[in-house]
Order: structure tokens, then C-alpha cells, then sequence
């Protein structure tokens, strides 16, 4: 009984980890722009289908990392520059509708360079079962924690103790205000979007053995990173990823005692809840609507 | 008199130009091209069965033409993608019917896809072949409607025949959310009443699932299970795989014929050891005896697909061969392509040895093959065997 619900658990944090880390991502664009970035999915499957794709044709596993996070992060930029800016006095609604649109681009494109099929890439340490008090897990999926933990830890740090990280809260605080104490507001979007790209593409890299990497790999990550952010109030970092957690466990929770059909419809209901209830997240500002 | 005489040579004139005209029409008639129209689903989610189908029927239509063509006729292949929506197929179905005007349909990859064409060529009257899987196209029979690859009730059958010889009863089922897991659900549930096989555990999953391990936990403290089925395409099936091991299942895992090809055994590894699914004798072509009577037509038709894709040859292609193949065959005995001659003919193909196995049709059976065309395989240091 007690190792049936430790192996619900452990198999909602993994899935949970890749949700937060799909959701900072959303969360650091939205700061920065008010933009919901629908392109993050793809994100996470550009840095899958790269890294797999190149160890495949032997480049070693972080340098194909590093590739991929380079190539997602020159995505990220051209996305912003030329598709975001352009539109940039379009209401967010016409911005969001824009996101969408390059994801449908990228997710074609990606199949003309990568084709349709599914790419493998092997386990970083193993596929050796790790047993704890009779539940068990993969390796790969303590790879995905602590890297999700890393790399949230490292964000952190990056908002509150460098100088463009504190541009970017600044913009998100206060666009006009940022600009005119010198704060260049383009240079922080695209920063973001470039930011939020190696974000997900990282997490693709690490993800894509527990989920192999396929061109659409990107779109129900990108969903359930969306409901992590929305449950953890958008645009707030550790809320995201508590958010992602949440989402998670209650998935795998939901599959274990209910009934596996109704999975996915957890994450969905959660967020129609979310919306109704309290708009603003669990750690969400109060309404600071700006008129 | 004269006027007469005038009106003679008029009138004979005018008799030779229509008799010559008539001619002409017969001779144009004769090579006039057989017009065959495809609907697959090349690009979206079902494209890893749309795209080889795809291939293979040009490669197919364009090596037929070369060679000479059929009776002396062309084919002309009209393709059209439906991207995976049921509703594209209806409406590239219609098009086929009214404005391209063929004789006879090959395709829908899915069955969702194939179900929305039905209704349309049934009122049309047009001959089609359908490449998707689900029992439910040719049961109960539908006149203009036919298909090639085997159905999900078989792969059923054959799983529960293997598990009767070990001497196991009592199955745990878990399928899909996805048309083909759906159906293999419910007639998994059918074939299991009447061979007398329990059902002790019946669960699902998403198809972009990334981790299975909550059912398989509930299957896991199932304590009567003795063999475990799954009903899935595509990655689901190798997630479902790795989980198992992980979790340190030992019982028998089975899969559907869904998963026959090479991918899955790439994209699960080392975790798809001893794992036995029912599977067409293209699959294992090079180990089938040389007395089976597939063996030449499978050997050749997969050197023929290697060569010219440079990819793995896939059960799907082997549809979509076996699906045009008929067809032309039908045409040639039906001597032209009269639609209701060359449905009679399609229904009277008999002995047929194609990709899937020897198909001999009946106004009953719309697919025309037996057990006999399944192989149980299973999967040895990374590639197939069969299970004897």
C-alpha cells in the first residue's frame, strides 16, 4: 500500500519536474514581455531532438547539449525579433495568437530537418532501476529533478544578483519606468526569449530519454508547462515550479486511484479551477491590472 | 435525283466521320489510364504509417507504368494527404469521386480516416481498399468496402492462442486512448469471453504519455495477472516497455501488431527482450521457411523498398502494396474498370499472396485472411524471432 503511493509519487515528481521547467519558462517571458510564449513546447523539442540527434552521429552528450541550447537560443532570439517586435503595439491577445503560429512553423520545419520519427537517447548514467522502499525509479529521472533544481536555483540567482536580471524584473515591474532609467526594454525581451529557450532546451536534453524525442513532443509539455505556470501565478518563478509538482503528482495520483483515462484531463481541470477560483495563481500578485 | 445522289454521299460521309470518330473514342478508350486515388495520411501524427504508404504506392504505380502498365493501360495515381483528419479524408474522398473521377480508391491510413470515406463511397459506388486496421470496416460487410492489413480481433486471437499453449488464463490488459488501442480494447474483450481467457485487470493510457508507471503499478499488485497485453502505436508501446522493466514486472509481456517494426525495438532496447507480438511474415521475411509460400513475395518486395527509400521497410508499406496490387489485379479480370465488375472482381480475389499473407475473399469476408498470416515473434538480442 505504502510503496503503491511512494511509486505514484515519485513518478508524479519526475513528470512534475519536467512541468516546472516548461513552466519557469513561460513565467520569464511573460515578465518580461506580458507575452505567453506558446512556442516554449518547442523549445524543449528543439533541445531533445538535437541532443539525441547528435550523439547519434557520435558528437559527445554536453557538447550536443550545448549545441542545442545554442540553436534553441537563436530561435528563441529570431522568434522575438522577428515575429514578437515586429507586432509590438498588437494587443497581447494578437502577440499570443502570433507565438502559436511560430510554433506551428517550428514544429514544420523541425520535421523537414529531423523527418517524423521518434529519436532515442540513452539513459546519461544507466537504466538500472533505482529501488526505494519497494517503489522504483529511473536514473534518468533523478537527472531531471536535479537539474530542474540546478537550473531553478540558477535562474534565482540570475534575477536577483545580476545586473540584466534585475533589468528584466525591472521591466516586468514597470515597462515605461525600466526605459526611462536606461534599461534598453527590446534588448531584455529578446534576452528573455533567448533565456527561456536554453531553459527548455536543457530540458529537453534531459527529458528525451524517459520521453524519446519526436517533432511534437513539444505540445502537450507546452500545455502541461502552461497549467504549472497558471497554477503557480503567472509570471512567478518558484510558483511555476511548484505549479509543475503539483500538476504532476496529481496526474500520476489521479492515473494510480481513479482511473487512468481521466490523466490528462487532471492537468486541464486544474487549470479551468485555477481560472474560476483564483485567477492570479497561488503566489500570484493581486490584481495590478495597469489601465 | 441529283439532289438525292447528294444526299447519299452526305449521308455516307457523315456515317464514315461518326463510325470514324467512334473508332477513335474505342481506341482512346483502350488507353485511357487506370485512375487510382489514395487518401493517407502522410504528414501528422499517423505519418510513420501514411508516409511508407505513400512512398510505396508511387514507387509501385511508377514501376507498373514502366514495365508496360495493365492490359496495356496506364495507371494514374492521384494522392491526396489528409494530415490525419478524419474530416480531410471526407472531403479529399469526395474530391477523388467527383471531380478526379477515379476507379477505385486505396487508403485511409487510420481507421478514423477510412470510417469517413465510407459513407461517401458507398453512396458513389466506387471500389475501396481501406490500409487502417479496426475490425469494424469490413464487419459488417459494407459492399464497396474492403481492406488489406490485419485486424486488431486477430492480433486478440493470436496473443490469446500463444498464452493457452503456456498455459496462462489470466490476462491484464492495457490499451490505448487512441482509435486503434480503443478497438483493440474492445475486441480483446470479446475474443478473451470466448476463448474462455479472465480479464483481471483492463487499463489505459494517453498516447503522448511519458510515463506509464501508475498503471503498471496497479497491474503490478494485480496478483492473479499472469501475462500482460499491450494495445498501442508509436512511442506509447515502448514507453509502457521501459516502465514495465523498471518497475521489474516479470510476467509475459505481450504487444499488438501495432509495434512490428524495428523502431520500437530501437526506441525500447534492451527493455523489449522476450517481449512476443503477432506480426505479418514481412517482418521476419529473412527467417520464414522457404517452403511458405510468402516468402519470395515478402523477400522481394523488401529488397525492392530498401533499395529505393534506403529506410527499413515497414508493415504499413506492405498495405499499401498488397491494397494497389488487388486492385490492379481486380482489373485485369474484370477485363476494364466498370466500378461493379471491378468491385465483384476485388471480392472474388483468391489466393492472392501479398505482404500480409494469401488473401481469398468472399461476399462475407471483406479481407479475406486467416490466422495463419500472423507469426508470433518475439524480440531476441534486438531483433525478431519467431516463436515456433
Amino acid at each position: 500500500m505504502f510503496a503503491e503511493l511512494l511509486q505514484y509519487l515519485l513518478s508524479g515528481l519526475t513528470i512534475g519536474a519536467i512541468y516546472a521547467l516548461a513552466g519557469l519558462g513561460f513565467s520569464i517571458i511573460y515578465n518580461a514581455s506580458h507575452v505567453i510564449n506558446f512556442a516554449q513546447g518547442e523549445f524543449i523539442m528543439i533541445g531533445g531532438m538535437a541532443s539525441a540527434t547528435l550523439t547519434a552521429s557520435g558528437v559527445p552528450l554536453p557538447l550536443a547539449i550545448l549545441i542545442g541550447c545554442g540553436g534553441a537560443m537563436l530561435v528563441g532570439v529570431a522568434v522575438a525579433k522577428f515575429a514578437v517586435e515586429r507586432a509590438r503595439n498588437a494587443s497581447t491577445v494578437t502577440l499570443i495568437i502570433i507565438t502559436i503560429g511560430a510554433s506551428i512553423f517550428l514544429r514544420g520545419v523541425a520535421e523537414l530537418v529531423w523527418g517524423k520519427d521518434f529519436k532515442r537517447l540513452d539513459a546519461f548514467s544507466g537504466e538500472t532501476p533505482i529501488q526505494v522502499l519497494g517503489a522504483s525509479m529511473q536514473p534518468q529521472s533523478l537527472w531531471v529533478v536535479g537539474t530542474a533544481a540546478v537550473l531553478i536555483v540558477a535562474i534565482g540567482l540570475f534575477f536577483n544578483r545580476t545586473l540584466t536580471g534585475k533589468a528584466i524584473l525591472a521591466t516586468s515591474h514597470n515597462r515605461l519606468a525600466a526605459q526611462l532609467v536606461g534599461i534598453d526594454v527590446k534588448r531584455v525581451v529578446l534576452a528573455s526569449f533567448a533565456l527561456s529557450a536554453a531553459l527548455g532546451a536543457v530540458g529537453g536534453a534531459v527529458v528525451a530519454p524517459i520521453t524519446f524525442s519526436y517533432t511534437e513532443m513539444g505540445i502537450m509539455l507546452g500545455l502541461k508547462g502552461f497549467t504549472a505556470a497558471v497554477l503557480g501565478g503567472l509570471g512567478n518563478g518558484p510558483g511555476a515550479v511548484v505549479g509543475g509538482v503539483i500538476v504532476g503528482v496529481a496526474e500520476a495520483l489521479g492515473a494510480g486511484y481513479i482511473s487512468s483515462a481521466y490523466k490528462d484531463a487532471i492537468a486541464f481541470v486544474i487549470i479551468l479551477a485555477v481560472l474560476l477560483f483564483m485567477p492570479n495563481g497561488l503566489f500570484g500578485k493581486r490584481g495590478t491590472e495597469r489601465v | 435525283m441529283r439532289k438525292s445522289l447528294l444526299a447519299t454521299i452526305a449521308f455516307t460521309a457523315m456515317t464514315a466521320m461518326t463510325a470514324a470518330s467512334g473508332l477513335l473514342s474505342g481506341a482512346a478508350q483502350a488507353a485511357d489510364p487506370i485512375k487510382v486515388g489514395a487518401i493517407v495520411s502522410a504528414t501528422g501524427p499517423a505519418s510513420f504509417l501514411g508516409d511508407p504508404e505513400k512512398k510505396v504506392l508511387e514507387l509501385y504505380a511508377d514501376r507498373i507504368n514502366k514495365a508496360g502498365g495493365v492490359d496495356g493501360r496506364q495507371v494514374q495515381l492521384t494522392v491526396y494527404d489528409d494530415g490525419g483528419a478524419a474530416d480531410k479524408a471526407a472531403s479529399f474522398t469526395k474530391r477523388l469521386i467527383e471531380s478526379d473521377g477515379v476507379d477505385v480508391i486505396v487508403g485511409g491510413t487510420t481507421t478514423a480516416a477510412t470510417m469517413a470515406a465510407v459513407p461517401l463511397v458507398e453512396r458513389a459506388g466506387v471500389p475501396f481498399i481501406s490500409l487502417a486496421g479496426a475490425v469494424v470496416i469490413v464487419e459488417p460487410v459494407k459492399k464497396w468496402v474492403f481492406k488489406t492489413p490485419h485486424t486488431d480481433r486477430m492480433a486478440a486471437e493470436k496473443v490469446m492462442e500463444d498464452m493457452k499453449k503456456r498455459g496462462l488464463t489470466k490476462l491484464a490488459l492495457l490499451s490505448e486512448d487512441s482509435g486503434f488501442g480503443k478497438s483493440g480494447r474492445e475486441q480483446t474483450l470479446a475474443v478473451a469471453k470466448e476463448r474462455g481467457i479472465e480479464l483481471v485487470a483492463d487499463e489505459t493510457y494517453g498516447a503522448k504519455d511519458t510515463d506509464v508507471t501508475a498503471q503498471l503499478t496497479k497491474i503490478k499488485n494485480t496478483a492473479s495477472a499472469q501475462a500482460v497485453l499491450v494495445f498501442g502505436l508509436g512511442q506509447g508501446p515502448a514507453v509502457v516497455t521501459k516502465n514495465y522493466r523498471q518497475l521489474g514486472i516479470s510476467l509475459p509481456l505481450y504487444q499488438s501488431h501495432g509495434v512490428a517494426s524495428k523502431e520500437y525495438i530501437r526506441l525500447a532496447g534492451g527493455a523489449a527482450e522476450g517481449v512476443r507480438l503477432p506480426a505479418a511474415g514481412l517482418v521476419v521475411a529473412a527467417q520464414l521457411p522457404d517452403s511458405d509460400p510468402q516468402k519470395k513475395v515478402v523477400t522481394e518486395f523488401t529488397k525492392v523498398y530498401e533499395d529505393s527509400f534506403n529506410s527499413e521497410v515497414s508493415t504499413f508499406a506492405g498495405h499499401a502494396y498488397d491494397g494497389l496490387m488487388i486492385a490492379l489485379d481486380a482489373v485485369k479480370r474484370a477485363g476494364g474498370t466498370d466500378k461493379a465488375k471491378l468491385r465483384d472482381a476485388i471480392e472474388q480475389t483468391k489466393g492472392y499472396v501479398g505482404t500480409g499473407g494469401t488473401v481469398t475473399m468472399s461476399p462475407k469476408d471483406h479481407m479475406g485472411l486467416t490466422l495463419d498470416a500472423f507469426h508470433m515473434v518475439e524480440v531476441k538480442q534486438g531483433d525478431w524471432s519467431l516463436v515456433k
